[in-house]
């Protein structure tokens, strides 16, 4: 039951919270059907999920073997009253203290960080919000880099009235960003009376699962100083970063970059990608702006990190120990995995972008779709949904500017379950080559009789339905 | 430097009222029994501090749930990886099943009708955010929380405009003060959007009265706006004439599943009555489907971590310990307001009789050297630098009478709650108080409240109604 919709804000009522994107409708999918091994083999199978599910096994023994670090165990509980009452959002020191030197080993101790600027947040969404409303008033924009994560609409722009500009990337140089892209859409949004607030990021990058080289900092860093707009790095998938050129924080280019305006420069971190600890809740604004400092610490009263998880992690992540082995391990892990996907769709042929990081793939499908447009996206995205049985992310949920880009997911299930996806994949993949050399021959001796092509029924009967008229909008599920 | 949004620049967010400068000194010079026994004793903060052996011994004989285990499995990936802003579906069965024993069993809630948010704080940014719009206004009855200013406006942009309350009528919400704030709002060409009542209240400790919610209920009908009820000391409720929650009244008058019913909403917290305000848990309760879907995705933004949620959801649904807790909370509660008014008594200062909350509402307004807010403030200089207590001023609750403090009293143990009332005896009557000056005192209280009750009375007694106690 509701009310008129005038009784309530234009935010309740509108649609700007981003939810009825494909993005989430995938998710829908997978919900109502999700795959069991035992109970339920024929099930969807999530890979639009960017969970990190490889080294939840080294947490536990930490657990195991340390169960004074919970305030709830009779090895903890002196410590409860103490931790239930806490509620200062400065937050307690030693997980400020066990934060800082948790992103400091994340960047290979190249770097250090200040406790005193580790600030609070509901997670890197909340952090990303609270930048926003720190940086930017309502109808001020920021620049953004696509393809970029789906949520940022939301987290971005939502209750903010920030305005999200996107800078085009394609693939003719893996999406990289250019300076060229930057001034262009600076200039764009000048000529509209647009006040560019800023440019936001995420490094690694989220779909691309590639992370920014020296050079592509530096021409950014250059290009924000030069405009004195600020930058806002994401930088939750930094120990993810398996392979060359590794991974370079925003943080260690300040060293070497004098010249650049500290007061510009925002790191937004989180523990729900490097450690698979989603459900704690933990985002970390780290600001080199005291007046951002201040501001965001008072805001993060609307989403402070529960004292019961900041305790459990000041301990976990004061060991050095296990953190030194556990970023090892994360790197390691998430190497065989995608290792193992690139290697299982190589050998079908289908090619993904080449990438160093991540819990998730870019994968090339543009040769399957029937015509380069993203109704033809989202046409096979629901096939792959509906017949192949995989939650995969069509690239136009990710604002991506060229058609044909997938974001699949491979370190949110066992290794099996990847095997069983691959194998789905393989099928649907060599059927439609079948498909399509078997519908040339046809079409070529249809043609030869000017006769009607027999083409592919497979997408007709989807592209042809009504309701598919832009990439925002899914087909009524079958 | 770059230029930052007008947020960081404005002082909206509150912090630099009294109310939080007092916090700053006490952090500075905090009290210790042993290692600083002239420090500042903290008296500002509304913390239940008083019955967490209780929550103690549960976690000893519920080790499992501690332990990320049930059934002797281990949870820990399940819950490392639960983000479903949801909810654990255990959790706000455990949340609905408390709020209903809260209230007697009277109503029950729905768990499909519950948002869980990072603490009240985020609850009501929440609500700000669903029901209104920049430039809209809320009416709220002063005094109230000075957080509000923050959590209600700064992000938001949403305005208060208060509804004044005196002591003439023990600061109950009276009619004419509801239309004299609906037309403030309309003069200052505010849209208002609903009313926002504590109840129980903070800081005036007193639970609101049956007539004075259907009172407001009436008022919010008429008008066509939102009535929302932050509920956040209801288990706090120590004494007659006990707790009314606003949904009761609904079915009273039979109107539930009515249009009123889906403007009304609720905001609770474990924060006050669990004295959990580390654990972040608050919680949005909505008759309006669309409410609840919009607070659901806000949520997004402060979600309650799943640890957390699982440790409670164990213990909330142990129903014979919420049974003990809530009884044995209440009593405890109940000796600690009487023992700091008695103490203030012994000082010849009284409180508004209450019968709720962690603090009391306590008149100083003999002791002010004028009728004015710069003697309070004074006057409450004096008393967190000289007599080294932390209590807040009236000013920073928005009263609109000088004079008022409120006071905690279950953020301490009971010897330091004993050094605190010796020392403001020892500010009222000197260093070598002789009954005489006691009786001067109480002679010079008497004369002035006379003279403050006659004036009141003047002015107000068409606002007059019997107490319903």
């Amino acid at each position: 039951m509701s009310l008129d919709k005038n009784m309530l804000s234009k935010l309740a009522v509108g649609d700007k919270h981003g939810e009825d994107s494909p993005y989430f409708e995938g998710w829908k999918a997978y919900d109502n059907n999700p795959f069991h091994p035992e109970h339920n083999p024929q099930g969807v199978i999530q890979m639009g999920l960017a969970e990190n599910q490889l080294c939840s096994d080294l947490i536990k023994e930490w657990i195991k073997a340390n169960p004074q670090a919970s305030i709830c165990t009779a090895e903890g509980i002196d410590g409860f009253s103490d931790i239930a009452v806490f509620q200062d959002y400065h937050g307690l020191k030693q997980f400020r203290q066990a934060i800082a030197a948790f992103m400091e080993r994340a960047r290979g101790g190249r770097v250090r960080f200040e406790e005193e600027r580790v600030v609070m947040s509901g997670g890197a969404t909340g952090a990303n919000e609270t930048l926003m409303f720190c940086l930017a008033d309502r109808g001020d924009a920021f620049l953004v880099p696509t393809p970029y994560y789906a949520a940022f609409d939301r987290d971005l722009s939502w209750r903010t009235g920030v305005r999200i500009i996107p800078v085009e990337c394609n693939s003719s140089n893996n999406f990289q960003v250019t300076r060229q892209a930057l001034e262009s859409a600076y200039l764009d949004a000048q000529e509209t009376g647009i006040k560019i607030k800023g440019l936001i990021l995420a490094n690694p990058s989220n779909p691309l699962g590639t992370s920014l080289d020296r050079e592509t900092l530096r021409t950014l860093m250059d290009f924000i100083n030069d405009k004195q707009i600020h930058l806002v790095c994401d930088e939750i998938y930094a120990a993810t970063v398996f392979a060359e050129p590794g991974f370079v924080s925003v943080a260690e280019m300040i060293q070497e970059m004098d010249h650049v305006n500290r007061d510009l420069i925002h790191i937004v971190y989180s523990l729900s990608k490097d450690m698979g600890l989603p459900g704690f809740r933990v985002g970390v604004v780290y600001s080199y702006n005291d007046a951002v400092v201040t501001c965001a610490r008072r805001m993060s009263s609307f989403g402070l990190v529960s004292s019961q998880t900041q305790s459990f992690l000041a301990a976990m992540l004061s060991d050095q120990s296990f953190v030194d082995n556990f970023l090892k391990e994360v790197s390691k892990r998430v190497a065989k995995r995608h290792l193992m996907f690139t290697e299982g769709l190589k050998e079908m042929g289908v090619s993904c972008l080449r990438s160093n990081a991540g819990l998730f793939v870019l994968m090339d499908l543009r040769q399957m779709l029937k015509d380069q447009t993203f109704e033809s996206e989202m046409a096979l995205w629901r096939i792959i949904i509906d017949k192949v049985k995989i939650n995969i992310s069509p690239g136009s949920s990710f604002h991506c500017s060229e058609p044909g880009w997938f974001r699949v997911c491979f370190a949110n299930m066992d290794e099996d379950t990847l095997q069983i996806a691959l194998q789905r994949m393989k099928s649907f993949v060599l059927r439609d080559r079948e498909n399509k050399n078997c519908n040339n021959k046809k079409r070529k001796s249809f043609q030869e009789n000017l006769k009607l092509s027999f083409s592919s029924m497979t997408y007709d009967e989807h592209v042809r339905t009504p309701r598919l008229m832009s990439p925002h909008s899914p087909l009524v599920r079958t | 430097m770059g230029i930052l949004s007008r947020k960081v620049t404005c002082n909206t967010h509150g912090q630099d009222s009294s109310y939080f400068l007092g916090w700053e000194e006490y952090e500075k010079n905090p009290y210790d029994e042993v290692n600083n026994p002239n420090g500042i004793i903290q008296m500002g903060l509304a913390e239940n501090q008083l019955s967490f052996d209780l929550i103690e011994s549960w976690l000893a004989k519920n080790q499992e749930a501690a332990n990320f285990e049930r059934e002797g499995q281990s949870i820990f990936r399940e819950l490392a990886l639960f983000q479903d802003y949801h909810g654990l579906p255990s959790f706000k069965n455990a949340m609905s099943g408390f709020m209903s024993e809260n209230r007697g069993n009277r109503v029950s809630f729905d768990p499909k009708k519950l948002v869980l948010t990072a603490g009240a704080t985020s609850a009501n940014e929440t609500l700000m955010f669903c029901l209104a719009d920049p430039g809209d206004a809320f009416l709220l009855p002063t005094p109230y929380y000075p957080g509000f200013d923050r959590d209600l406006k700064w992000r938001t942009g949403v305005e208060i405009v208060p509804i004044q309350c005196t002591s003439a009528n023990g600061f109950r919400i009276t009619k004419s003060a509801l239309e004299e704030a609906y037309k403030q709002a309309q003069k200052l060409n505010l849209k208002v959007k609903g009313v926002l009542i504590t109840n129980p209240s903070n800081p005036l400790g007193t639970t609101i009265t049956r007539t004075e919610l259907n009172r407001v209920l009436d008022f919010v009908s008429r008008k066509n706006i939102h009535l929302v009820s932050d509920e956040i000391y209801s288990g706090t409720v120590f004494t007659s004439p006990g707790f009314i929650s606003v949904m009761e009244v609904l079915k009273e008058n039979k109107l539930e599943n009515t249009d009123v019913s889906k403007r009304v909403h609720i905001v609770y917290s474990l924060s006050k009555d669990l004295g959990l305000p580390g654990f972040r848990v608050g919680v949005i309760y909505s008759n309006d489907d669309i409410v609840v879907a919009a607070a659901t995705k806000m949520s997004s933004f402060g979600l309650i971590s799943s640890q957390t949620q699982y440790l409670l959801s164990a213990l909330l649904s142990d129903k014979s310990f919420t049974k003990n807790y809530l009884k044995e909370n209440q009593t405890r509660l109940k000796n600690r307001h009487n023992k700091l008014v008695s103490g203030l008594e012994a000082s010849g200062i009284d409180c508004l009789k209450s019968n709720a909350g962690l603090f009391c509402w306590v008149d100083m307004r003999h002791l002010l050297n004028s009728n004015t807010f710069e003697a309070e403030i004074e006057l409450w200089k004096k008393i967190v630098y000289e007599v080294k207590l932390n209590i807040s001023p009236g000013s920073s609750c928005h009263c609109n009478e000088p004079g008022w403090f409120r006071v905690c009293f279950a953020n301490m143990s009971e010897e330091t709650l004993e050094v605190a009332l010796n020392r403001l005896k020892m500010f009222v009557y000197g260093p070598s108080s002789t009954t005489r000056s006691q009786s001067e005192h109480q002679r010079l209280k008497t004369l002035r409240k006379m003279k403050v009750s006659n004036w009141v009375f003047r002015l107000s007694f068409q606002d007059r109604e019997p107490e319903e106690r």
